[in-house]
């Protein structure tokens, strides 16, 4: 067992105004790459010219100290909280304090309604969308991941039945694909959930959008499957924005975790060309 | 093929323009979002005026980031466009000449579209810093209580855009992709 850490709840809120100003201002190193390669291979001449107006868009934002995209999303705050870390302070009001600085001060976007059919705005982006995860050791890790809603508007979630397989899986993930079309501004990035009950599958499918590009499931099959669906999406053509093209997808990344006898949980988490993520330790 | 298109928009201008067609629009563009198209509605229904003259007149699908000081206007890439397709057919056929934003729309509206000889134009989804450099002056001139929904008269110089839907039934969804496929044979 590790010593029992304090954390102020200051730090806390510090870290999160920080990380809401960076991951919507500068795009992961991993999507960067994946924007760079898709470039250089695209074949489709109206493709190519998209996503070079994309590299024109991270440099005009990088220019004028402007967010990547409009939609400044919700923030979506994961925290890595180890067992033996004693936070001085309400870690729910230091979350929801740092995406109220980080929005205000970097002029970003506030997109959050206080209620789902009132719709009045809370002119602060507030509340964040918060997962704790409890972890060992007395460490404290925060990543903030704002989502945007065109491509969650995009996004899915069936209870299939364990006889449809990983055949039902695929038709799905594609079925889901083809639906959103150009709505999530390709190209895109999928987050997919399997298994676990119906509540955690979406959350596996979230969680999944927080792994870099370039890093594969660990279990050989799922890493292959992973594979398997990135090329497949490709093969459709829709192309960057929708327009025709080789580059729909710039990755998939699955997580999965054990279910009930008789279920077969699978979500579809659509991200896009601005996937978003940025950590800390605190 | 590229044009350079001007506001106000008459058919004429609109005529030549082909799905897949890339063009630089310059003049005044209005955005409305959901919130905004609503009210809209509300007006045409009391039979009141809209704020901005709705002929020939184009409506950019946005809600762009707070600007900073000194700059014209934030982050201004499109929204999803379905979600106005209910209000869009009575836009049109009261003079809406085009509509910018990204996504696909509904049968209704790409009837209309070909039947009032208008424009669905793409403007580059996600691409919010970019499409800000073409906006020279942001004025909120309805409804300011809708913070990002309000409706604002941009002056955009060439905005670049491309032809989604054009005045022949063409749709760039559907002749992209498949123009793509078949390259690979």
């Amino acid at each position: 067992m590790s010593t029992i850490r304090e954390i102020p709840a200051a730090a806390i809120t510090e870290a999160v105004e920080t990380l809401c100003i960076e991951a919507n201002t500068t795009l992961p190193a991993d999507v960067k790459a994946a924007l760079d390669r898709a470039e250089a291979l695209e074949p489709w001449p109206l493709a190519r010219q998209t996503l070079g107006l994309l590299q024109q868009n991270l440099c005009a934002a990088a220019a004028g100290e402007l967010p990547i995209c409009q939609d400044t999303g919700m923030a979506c705050v994961f925290v890595e909280l180890g067992q033996d870390a004693h936070i001085d302070g309400d870690l729910n009001a230091a979350v929801d304090e740092g995406v109220r600085r980080g929005y205000e001060k970097a002029y970003l976007r506030k997109s959050i309604t206080a209620d789902p059919l009132q719709r009045v705005n809370t002119g602060d982006n507030t509340p964040a969308f918060l997962t704790v995860h409890l972890v060992p050791g007395n460490g404290c890790k925060i990543t903030v991941a704002p989502k945007g809603a065109g491509s969650e508007n995009m996004s899915r979630l069936a209870m299939l039945k364990p006889a449809d397989g990983v055949q039902g899986v695929k038709d799905f993930v594609l079925d889901t694909v083809r639906q959103a079309g150009a709505n999530p501004c390709p190209p895109i990035v999928l987050g997919i959930g399997i298994g676990g009950s119906f509540d955690h599958c979406a959350a596996l499918a979230k969680k999944a959008l927080l792994r870099p590009l370039d890093v594969p499931n660990t279990d050989p099959y799922y890493a292959a499957l992973e594979k398997e669906l990135l090329d497949a999406v490709n093969a459709t053509g829709f192309g960057p924005q929708g327009f025709g093209g080789a580059t729909t997808c710039l990755g998939v990344a699955i997580e999965q975790r054990p279910t009930h006898v008789a279920c077969l949980p699978v979500a579809v988490n659509i991200s896009c060309h601005v996937t978003r993520r940025a950590s800390r330790e605190v | 093929m590229q044009y350079k298109l001007q506001t106000p928009l008459q058919k004429a201008d609109l005529a030549p323009l082909h799905a897949g067609d890339t063009v630089l629009l310059s003049g005044v563009v209005y955005t409305a979002r959901d919130a905004a198209h609503a009210r809209m509605m509300e007006l045409l229904d009391a039979g009141r005026e809209l704020p901005f003259p709705i002929q020939g007149a184009a409506i950019y699908y946005v809600g762009p980031t707070p600007e900073r000081p000194g700059c014209a206007i934030g982050a201004a890439g499109p929204t999803t466009s379905g979600r106005m397709d209910a209000y869009t057919p009575r836009l049109l056929d009261l003079g809406l000449a085009c509509m910018i934003g990204k996504g696909k729309r509904s049968d209704a509206v790409k009837a209309s579209v070909v039947q009032n000889g208008a424009v669905y134009l793409a403007a580059i989804g996600g691409a919010g810093a970019l499409m800000a450099e073409s906006v020279q002056s942001c004025e909120i001139i309805a409804w300011p209580d809708l913070g990002c929904e309000a409706v604002r008269r941009l002056v955009v110089r060439d905005f670049p855009l491309t032809v989604l839907l054009d005045p022949h039934g063409g749709d760039l969804y559907q002749s992209g992709p498949a123009a793509y496929l078949a390259s690979r044979g």
